[in-house]
C-alpha cells in the first residue's frame, strides 16, 4: 500500500521529529557505523569519504557506492542517510531504490545542477537540505525537504559558520514572528518564498520542519553550543572519525546534546578525549562549500 | 500532579505540548536527579538504542524500573514500547523490561515502510495511527491486554498501569490517548 503524497510528507517530517535531541554521525565503513550506533548515534550518514577528506582530495565528489551504503544499512538498526549532489535526480532515485531512510541533498558533494535543486515532492523518500538563512530553508521546504540543517562549513572542524547560520535563521524567524500579518507578503517577496510558509513561521515562531546544526562540530562543547542556540539536534561529520578516540568522543557528544545546559557534566565529558580533529579557519580555505546551492 | 517525560532523545516535546494543553504539569527527565517527585511517566518515540544507552549511562534505568514496578503509570509510544518490553526479538538486551510482551524493532522495515492508518483502539474508538519505522508486539504475555491490532499485528497493549503503543498519538491533534492516560493517574 503506497501512502499518498501528503501522508508520506507528514511521515517524513515525523521521522525527523524522532531524530530530535540526537546526534547523526558521518561514517565510511560498517565498522564505523557500529561504533557510531554503539556510542549512541540516532542515525548515521553513509559516505565514502568524510568531508575533511573530500576537501583534502579536491576534484568532483559524488554519491557513494550503493554497495558500500548497503553494507552500512546491514550493519546497524538505526536510520541510515546518504548524500546526493545538489540537483542530481538520478542519484536520488538510486538511493530511493535501495530504501535509504533519508537523502541529504548536500553541498558537501559537487553540485550537479547550478540552477535547480531536486523537486523533492516527486520522491517518497525524505530529504534533508542545508540552509544558511530563513529564505534558503523555506525554499528547500517548498521543494519538499522534510528536514533542514545549517550548512556550516563542512570538514573544517570550525563551528563559526554553523553558528552564523543558526543565529541568522533565529533572527529572521523572530523578525517574521513580530510582523503584522499584512507585512508577510512583502517578507515572502524579500525571502523569495511562498507566502504560506512565511505565514507558518509567523504563526508558530519556528520552521515547519525540524532544524539540526551541521558543519564544524568537533567537541562536546560545540554540540552544546549549537543546542543552546536552538538546534534540535546535531550532525557531526569529520569531527568524530578524524579525532584521536572516536568512540569516546562520539559518546561524549551524544551525552552533551542531551544535557546541553549542564556545564558541569559537559566539563567531565570533555576530559581526556584525546586529540580533536585539526581545524581550518575560514580565511585559510579555498573551497567555500556553503556557497553551493541557494 | 507532575508527569515526567523522558527527554534523553526523540519526540518528547510533542507529548509535553499535548499534555500541557490538557492542563497537566510536565517535567523533562534528562538526569537521575530529575526523577524526584514525579507521579507518572511518558516514554516518547525516538531511537530506542540511544535512549536505552543513555538511561544506563546516566544511571536512570534502575530507579525508573523500580518506580514502574511500584505502580507508576506509564505511557510509552514507539521507542518507548521497546524500552518497556520484557523481550526484544532478535536477542537484543531488554531495557526497562517491565511490560510482558515481545516486540520486534523496525518491524515494518525502513522509512519507506512507514504508514498511517485508522483502526479501532479499545476504550477509545477509531483512531488515526501513525507508524514511523515502528515496532509491533509479536507476543503479549499474561497480564497484557491487547488494545489494538493492525493487519493482524498487535500495536497497542495495556498491562495494569502500563499503556504502550507502537504508533504516535502525540503527532496529530487527537488527544484521546493522552486523556485516557491522565485518567489512569
Amino acid at each position: 500500500m503506497e501512502n499518498n503524497q501528503q501522508t508520506q510528507y507528514e511521515l517524513n517530517k515525523g521521522l525527523a521529529q524522532m531524530l530530535k535531541g540526537g546526534v547523526i554521525m558521518d561514517v565510511t565503513t560498517p565498522e564505523q557505523a557500529r561504533i557510531a550506533q554503539e556510542a549512541g548515534a540516532c542515525a548515521v550518514m553513509a559516505l565514502e569519504r568524510i568531508p575533511a577528506d573530500i576537501r583534502a582530495a579536491g576534484g568532483v565528489s559524488r554519491m557513494s557506492d550503493p554497495k558500500m551504503i548497503r553494507g552500512i544499512q546491514e550493519a546497524v538498526s538505526i536510520p541510515v542517510m546518504a548524500k546526493v549532489r545538489i540537483g542530481h535526480i538520478a542519484e536520488a532515485r538510486i538511493l530511493q531504490a535501495i530504501e535509504i531512510d533519508y537523502i541529504d541533498e548536500s553541498e558537501v558533494l559537487s553540485p550537479a545542477d547550478d540552477v535547480y535543486h531536486i523537486d523533492k515532492r516527486q520522491f517518497r523518500v525524505p530529504f534533508v537540505c542545508g540552509a544558511r538563512d530563513l529564505g534558503e530553508a523555506l525554499r528547500r521546504i517548498s521543494e519538499g525537504a522534510s528536514m533542514i540543517r545549517t550548512k556550516g562549513e563542512p570538514g573544517t572542524g570550525n563551528v563559526v559558520q554553523a553558528v552564523r547560520h543558526m543565529r541568522k535563521m533565529n533572527a529572521e524567524i523572530a523578525r517574521v514572528t513580530s510582523m503584522r500579518s499584512d507585512e508577510l507578503y512583502e517578507a515572502a517577496k524579500e525571502l523569495r518564498v511562498p507566502v504560506d510558509l512565511v505565514q507558518y513561521v509567523h504563526d508558530h515562531g519556528r520552521l515547519p520542519v525540524v532544524n539540526f546544526a551541521a558543519g564544524g562540530v568537533a567537541t562536546p562543547a560545540d554540540a552544546a553550543l549549537m543546542m543552546q542556540l536552538g538546534a534540535e539536534g546535531v550532525f557531526v561529520g569529520s569531527g568524530i572519525f578524524k579525532s584521536g578516540n572516536p568512540a569516546k568522543r562520539a559518546r561524549a557528544i551524544v551525552q552533551s546534546v542531551t544535557n546541553f545546559r549542564d556545564a558541569k557534566l559537559i566539563a567531565s565529558l570533555s576530559e581526556d578525549l584525546g586529540e580533536a580533529m585539526v581545524g581550518i579557519n575560514e580565511q585559510e580555505i579555498k573551497l567555500i562549500m556553503e556557497e553551493r546551492g541557494k | 500532579m507532575r508527569i515526567g517525560v523522558l527527554a534523553l532523545q526523540g519526540a518528547f516535546l510533542e507529548h509535553e505540548q499535548m499534555l500541557g494543553q490538557l492542563g497537566a504539569d510536565c517535567v523533562e527527565l534528562r538526569q537521575r536527579s530529575d526523577l524526584r517527585g514525579i507521579d507518572a511517566l511518558v516514554l516518547p518515540g525516538g531511537e530506542s538504542t540511544v535512549q536505552g544507552k543513555l538511561l544506563r549511562e546516566l544511571d536512570m534505568l534502575h530507579p525508573l524500573r523500580a518506580s514502574i514496578q511500584d505502580g507508576m503509570p506509564v505511557l510509552a509510544t514507539c521507542a518507548g514500547l521497546i524500552l518497556l518490553a520484557q523481550e526484544i526479538s532478535g536477542g537484543e538486551a531488554p531495557h526497562l523490561g517491565t511490560l510482558p510482551v515481545r516486540v520486534r524493532r523496525n518491524a515494518y522495515g525502513r522509512q519507506l515502510g512507514s504508514f498511517e492508518t485508522v483502526a479501532p483502539l479499545k476504550g477509545i474508538g477509531d483512531f488515526r495511527m501513525t507508524f514511523i519505522r515502528a515496532p509491533y508486539v509479536e507476543a503479549a504475555g499474561p497480564g497484557a491486554e491487547v488494545l489494538a491490532e493492525v493487519d493482524g499485528r498487535i500495536v497497542a497493549v495495556r498491562a495494569g498501569h502500563q499503556l504502550a503503543l507502537a504508533f504516535h498519538p502525540e503527532m496529530g491533534t487527537d488527544d484521546r490517548v493522552h486523556r485516557a492516560f491522565l485518567d489512569m493517574i
